[in-house]
């Protein structure tokens, strides 16, 4: 034994919990973390805090009658949870939706994208240590956003504004305006957000090379969404099977390089602007028309299953239904981004230190109201 | 009038010797110092009003403006606010340490002031050794600072007091040698003599000590981007996580007393204390220390914060060699150049200062990344 041998003190490991009441872990999220000294040795995830068993709920109730509980699921973006569920039955029940219908579900959606991916890349930085000030910049980006949703339909959280075979009223007539307004705002906030943060020497020393999600883990783990196209993986659904009237529009798919948390805060900044573009050609076309198909107040699909899944702002959201001609769903499952994305992170922490866990987590972007269910 | 001669005047048989201003009696040091802690306090109040509204300004939100005319007695209503609030003390903390931590952090940086000069002489005592007594002063806080992390049993108390050991022990060194040059080109380490002997202001003579020790005393004092030590997205509150009512209040108190004396020492040293145009003497004293701690909110809302890696690695290989060569070229300068010339020496010392800062940002990178566990 050497003399340096000799002389290093013994240190032992040590377990930190995070939560389930942590300012970083975006609800009730827990982290068994074991610690060795700063280093992550191994974290262990504890999930349930916020279990409300919405699968089953959906079986005790009507098919229209489920729609306002999708909005708990997510609530940073329930508009995509309504719309993937709508998309589901619409699917069971073979149910045309009207032109019109679309194309204010295409607008809402891209939205509704907008808007988390505000509240992703400001909490994102919050969790960097950046105190508020992008969290304050993106929040009031997407209060202007909320506001719209307010105006086509009343809410500022839960919208419940998807209907089976279209949407519940059509948009007010000041709607127009008011959305070509804040494209234009949009616009320009991106880039003063990019001026603010895109070369910032500390977030790039804090988020470059950090959190690593190779293309292949990702894969594996089933990731999807923005975290996926951070590692490589160009897959996003409004191309790869495209849904609604995605079809029709031009934009690209982002992607990153390294798969780190500095990629994945890139991919969501492009995603902002290829919404935009999405928004500019939807506002264009827009056709007059009714906007819900004549459907009962009781839907009832024949027997059978069906899945139905969308691009949502975290990733693939599905939901699988399975009718036996009643009323209600004989089962409901959901396919949760925020679970299955979460699935890599003790992959990608192991080996970096407790401010990296914090920006890691921050950086897959989840809702815990979506984790649990 | 020194401490030593208040004490020495103080006693009995000493009281018929005529003394000098502001009066040998002890009863009058008492008053002064009893004056002074109590402007130090009304200082503090300031400083929070001004980071609290100018940081809801760069946020786009308004601040605290509804208590008193523009929110301005908030801060006395916090303070009601945290005295009547219960103290609570965990179950399983150490309970004279924990009790004695926000003593022992308070009393230094309250006792720094004692050698601040507000105006010329209009100091409690003007120490021959000044800015070596608070280089030694400053540094006990972080005693206190310890013992409210061991003393909480609390994890993330204990990690965040390990990083402000750190942190303090690391940033002490760039932040002496800083104050080296400075104390070589004034030729003494009394404060009221460093602002007397500064014709031109010191940060332009000493810009890279000035930068150093403007970085460096961030770091000390727990400023973002360096305010890692209770990095509320880590660590929820860091060492006072266990803290409440009025022993919270003085770790708060702590925080802000100790930015104004670094502000303080800062205005002082380098950008010429009391002395000014047009406007009274200790006027511009005080919007000297205003300024610099303003440029501390400003860094605070606009930076993330670093990791504890990057944090030594900016203290050891940054600021640590950089302090040398400063102090060598200080001190060739000292002896060597011409007095007649003493802007060209300011012209020469901000090239050197460029070409040092942005050849050794080329050298090195920040922190060190994953580790193998």
């Amino acid at each position: 034994m050497t003399t340096t041998e000799m002389m290093t003190l013994k240190t032992e490991p040590f377990v930190l919990n995070f939560g389930p009441v942590h300012p970083s872990t975006h609800g009730v999220y827990r982290m068994r973390a074991t610690l060795d000294g700063e280093v992550i040795i191994d974290i262990e995830p504890v999930v349930g805090y916020l279990h409300r068993g919405i699968e089953k709920l959906a079986e005790e109730r009507t098919y229209t009658g489920f729609i306002p509980l999708t909005d708990r699921l997510d609530y940073i973006s329930p508009m995509s949870n309504n719309l993937a569920y709508c998309l589901a039955v619409e699917k069971l029940a073979g149910i045309k939706v009207p032109e019109r219908a679309e194309y204010i579900r295409i607008i809402i959606a891209e939205l509704q994208r907008l808007a988390n991916h505000c509240v992703a890349v400001g909490s994102f930085l919050n969790d960097a240590g950046a105190y508020f000030t992008p969290f304050m910049y993106t929040f009031r980006e997407r209060e202007k956003i909320i506001d719209l949703f307010d105006m086509v339909c009343g809410q500022r959280l839960t919208y419940n504004y998807m209907r089976i075979g279209g949407v519940s009223q059509d948009i007010p007539e000041e709607f127009m305006p008011a959305l070509k307004k804040l494209v234009d705002q949009l616009t320009r906030f991106i880039e003063e957000y990019e001026r603010l943060l895109k070369q910032n020497e500390i977030l790039l020393a804090r988020a470059k090379d950090v959190g690593i999600l190779p293309r292949e883990t990702a894969i594996n783990y089933g990731i999807s969404g923005p975290v996926a196209r951070a590692s490589g993986v160009k897959w996003d659904l409004r191309k790869a099977d495209p849904y609604s009237i995605y079809d029709r529009f031009e934009f690209d798919i982002p992607v990153g390089e390294t798969g780190d948390c500095y990629d994945r805060y890139r991919v969501r900044i492009e995603e902002m602007r290829q919404s935009l573009r999405i928004l500019k050609q939807a506002m264009k076309d827009i056709p007059s028309g009714p906007v819900k198909a004549d459907v009962p107040h009781l839907v009832r699909p024949p027997a059978g299953e069906a899945y139905a899944h969308l691009e949502a702002p975290k990733g693939e959201l599905g939901f699988y239904l399975v009718s036996d001609g009643s009323i209600a769903p004989y089962r409901c499952h959901i396919r949760p981004t925020s679970l299955i994305n979460l699935g890599a992170l003790r992959e990608m922490v192991r080996g970096w230190k407790v401010a990296d866990l914090i920006i890691i987590f921050g950086s897959i972007d989840i809702t815990m109201g979506e984790v649990d269910r | 009038m020194t401490i030593a001669d208040a004490v020495i005047n103080s006693l009995p048989m000493q009281a018929t010797v005529t003394p000098d201003w502001p009066g040998g009696y002890w009863w009058h040091w008492l008053f002064f110092t009893v004056l002074l802690i109590v402007f130090v306090l009304c200082m503090v109040m300031g400083a929070i009003y001004i980071e609290r509204r100018g940081m809801a300004r760069m946020q786009s939100r308004l601040g605290p403006n509804r208590t008193g005319p523009f929110g301005l007695l908030q801060a006395v209503a916090d303070a009601i606010k945290v005295l009547l609030k219960e103290n609570i003390v965990p179950d399983k903390a150490d309970k004279l340490v924990h009790w004695l931590a926000p003593v022992i952090a308070f009393a230094p940086a309250m006792m720094i002031f004692a050698v601040v000069p507000f105006q010329d002489g209009a100091l409690l005592a003007d120490l021959n050794i000044g800015i070596l007594y608070v280089v030694a002063i400053s540094s006990v806080s972080t005693v206190g600072v310890f013992m409210a992390g061991w003393g909480s049993s609390n994890k993330y108390s204990l990690l965040g007091a390990m990083r402000n050991v750190a942190a303090v022990v690391s940033y002490e060194m760039p932040l002496v040698l800083a104050i080296v040059g400075v104390v070589m080109v004034a030729g003494s380490l009394s404060l009221n003599q460093i602002v007397l002997a500064q014709d031109i202001p010191f940060f332009l003579v000493q810009p890279l000590g000035f930068l150093i020790f403007f970085i460096a005393g961030c770091a000390e004092i727990n400023r973002s981007p360096f305010d890692l030590m209770e990095a509320d997205s880590e660590l929820v509150a860091g060492f006072h996580t266990e803290y409440s009512g009025m022993k919270f209040a003085m770790f708060y108190l702590v925080e802000y007393a100790e930015a104004i004396a670094i502000s303080a020492i800062i205005a002082t040293i380098f950008l010429g204390g009391w002395r000014g145009p047009f406007l009274p003497d200790w006027l511009w004293f005080i919007v000297k220390v205003f300024v610099v701690f303003f440029l501390m909110v400003w860094t605070r809302t606009t930076l993330p914060r670093v990791r504890i890696d990057q944090l030594m690695a900016l203290a050891w290989k940054f600021l640590f060699p950089l302090a040398l060569i400063n102090l060598f070229i200080t001190a060739v300068q000292v002896m060597f150049w011409p007095p007649a010339l003493p802007w060209l020496m300011v012209v020469v010392n901000i090239v050197i200062m460029v070409i040092l800062v942005v050849s050794w940002s080329k050298f090195f990178k920040l922190g060190w990344g994953r580790l193998e566990v």
